[in-house]
């Protein structure tokens, strides 16, 4: 059953220089204990994708288009209605675990109140169960520590936090927004690691932001490749990695380091990413493609399944057979 | 804790010596003396005066009397215009009236100011964001020895509410206009920063957290983002507190009221040598200790940050 249902989704932000399109009509559907991966470099608008399903947009946002959450429909909702599905439904964990915990406030002030508001706990019971939580997250000595602020965590244990705070009121869909970005490696495999293991234990669904394809590979069914707003390629992951049928993908691909090749140096995509305020009026990934022909400058391609492939769906003017 | 206060207790010390010898050399340094007036004194008058306040001995020997005068008899010296009082005397008269009115024009410059810049951020470019910006504007630039003699126009002359002046007591009749006189400014700007700093938290990522876990906006504002948008305003808070209990010229001149705030300046144009170091002394203390309890506010809020 489809869980979140999110078709043609647009996330447009009113700037003082006009209107800029942070997200382009996007689709995608997520079942139950589903993975989802959504990868793209820093501004391809895969975040404010998410600020926008979850109504945390900054104040200049506007989204439009459709997320169905079990058929309800979730886009642009009143705040209060919004409140009841945040936590509960739908939660979220950010990059930044520096940040994201409130420094002025006690790991159990933060946590509790989240129960208490939501369960309508007491707060000694919400205390009890955050703890069991941290527990869950293997944070030691979590009765002990529940009572300490942030700053008295280290940057994996704050992340660690975050899941449990997130994972209190044991939410339909969590919605991970480059969660090991700000740690360093053995920490992300450790976080990752426990990702997967509470999912597997509490059953919900995953949306996964990131920029890592490793990351991608090693823990998502289905995954969405975004630049500049807009989607490239959308597909299993298995499949992708196997054989991706856009260009883009097949770049980022290539720029992935391996430790079982040889290579004198490391592949990237020359250019940068497209200026949000000044997009091209084709693809937007047309002037680092090698594959671009005149249509692609002028006409955007049309997000459809790729020939041969069962659910795999591509946006490029060039064919298959083009682009071997 | 603890061995904080004392510490900064005993840093407190030598800050007030260094204090009191640069004043006391300062007053010596500018040109004239307590007893020069536009006819001036035959030289034995003079010298007879002089001798008897002990002016005529070396500065630094005076400064030696006069810090012994104080640590052995708490006694800050005779007020050379006011003939039959001490400095004692001035401040005791004077200061409560301060504290009175200050503190008064500390809590409202506090709460309007507080509530008008949270209200501003909160509502960031709405009708209410911009007429609190307006309103502290127009009142950081009004002057208030501008707004006090309006204030008297419409209240004592026009409408016939208020008494013009006067102090009886601290009764609320005479406490409304200097408070409001003293009280804007302070208001003004603690509005402003208090809407700055909301609108800078209310951006941080620990407030996209508090809004995705589904929390009211109210316990967002209270809970999570209060304490963090106080801490600049708190650092302005010891400051301007001493700046309002210590007085206002303005409004002691204008309202009559008798604080200490007139008695500072009139003795500075006097050469009252011993009021002006006696409200010097007293400025400089609390300057010291509301500092000192600013830091103590700062650590209660930000758990950061230990004492």
């Amino acid at each position: 059953m489809t869980l979140l249902e999110v078709r043609d989704l647009t996330v447009t932000f009113d700037t003082p220089d006009g209107t800029v399109t942070a997200v382009d009509r996007i689709s995608f559907d997520l079942r139950r204990g589903e993975t989802l991966g959504i990868v793209g470099e820093s501004g391809s608008g895969k975040s404010q994708l998410v600020f926008g399903i979850t109504g945390l947009l900054a104040s200049n946002g506007r989204v439009t288009g459709s997320a169905r959450l079990m058929g309800q429909e979730i886009l642009n909702l009143p705040d209060a209605k919004m409140n009841r599905i945040r936590a509960e439904k739908i939660a979220m964990i950010f990059q930044d675990p520096m940040t994201s915990l409130n420094p002025y406030l006690r790991v159990s002030d933060q946590m509790a109140e989240v129960l208490v508001h939501h369960r309508g706990l007491s707060k000694q019971a919400a205390i009890a169960e955050s703890v069991r939580l941290l527990d869950a997250v293997r944070i030691p000595e979590a009765k002990a520590r529940v009572t300490m602020y942030p700053h008295e965590f280290s940057g994996g244990m704050r992340q660690r936090v975050m899941i449990a705070m997130s994972l209190l009121c044991q939410p339909d869909i969590l919605i991970a927004d480059e969660p090991t970005t700000a740690l360093d490696v053995t920490v992300q495999a450790q976080i990752m690691k426990l990702l997967a293991e509470l999912q597997a234990e509490y059953g919900m669904a995953i949306i996964l932001i990131t920029h890592d394809l490793g990351v991608v590979a090693g823990s998502c069914e289905e995954t969405l490749v975004m630049y500049g707003g807009q989607v490239m390629e959308q597909g299993t992951t298995e499949g992708i990695f196997a054989g991706p049928t856009h260009p883009y993908t097949m770049g980022l691909l290539k720029a992935v380091p391996r430790l079982d090749r040889e290579t004198e140096k490391l592949e990237t995509i020359p250019g940068n990413p497209p200026n949000m305020m000044n997009m091209p009026a084709g693809c937007p990934f047309v002037p680092r493609c090698d594959f671009a022909e005149e249509r692609c400058w002028s006409e955007r391609p049309v997000l459809t399944r790729a020939e041969g492939y069962e659910t795999r769906t591509r946006a490029c003017h060039r064919s298959l057979e083009e682009l071997k | 804790m603890l061995s904080f206060i004392l510490r900064r207790l005993a840093v407190a010390i030598p800050t007030l010596l260094v204090l009191v010898v640069a004043s006391f050399y300062l007053m010596q340094f500018a040109p004239g003396g307590p007893f020069t007036s536009e006819r001036p004194l035959p030289p034995q008058v003079l010298a007879n005066i002089e001798a008897k306040y002990g002016l005529n001995e070396p500065t630094w020997k005076q400064l030696v009397n006069y810090v012994g005068g104080i640590l052995t008899e708490f006694d800050f010296g005779p007020s050379y215009k006011y003939k039959d009082r001490t400095v004692n005397d001035i401040i005791a008269q004077g200061f409560p009236v301060t504290l009175k009115y200050g503190s008064i024009s500390f809590v409202v410059a506090i709460l309007v100011g507080g509530i008008l810049g949270i209200a501003a951020a909160v509502r960031q470019n709405s009708w209410l964001d911009y007429f609190a910006v307006g309103l502290t504007i127009g009142a950081q630039v009004l002057p208030n020895f501008v707004m006090a003699p309006i204030l008297i126009l419409i209240f004592t002359l026009w409408l016939g509410w208020l008494p013009g002046g006067g102090w009886n007591g601290g009764q609320w009749q005479y406490l409304v206009m200097p408070v409001i006189a003293l009280s804007t400014s302070y208001m003004a700007s603690i509005a402003r920063l208090t809407r700055s700093s909301m609108l800078e938290v209310l951006r941080s990522n620990f407030i996209r957290t508090a809004r995705a876990k589904g929390l009211p906006n109210h316990v967002i504002i209270w809970r999570h983002a209060l304490k963090p948008t106080l801490l600049p305003v708190v650092s302005y808070l010891g400051p301007a507190f001493v700046g309002m209990v210590t007085g206002s010229f303005i409004i002691d001149s204008i309202f009559s009221t008798g604080g200490i705030g007139y008695f500072y300046v009139n003795a500075a144009f006097n050469r009252d040598y011993a009021v002006m170091m006696g409200l010097t002394i007293l400025l400089g203390s609390m300057t010291i200790l509301f500092n000192m309890l600013v830091d103590i506010l700062y650590a209660w809020i930000d758990p950061k940050i230990r004492l």
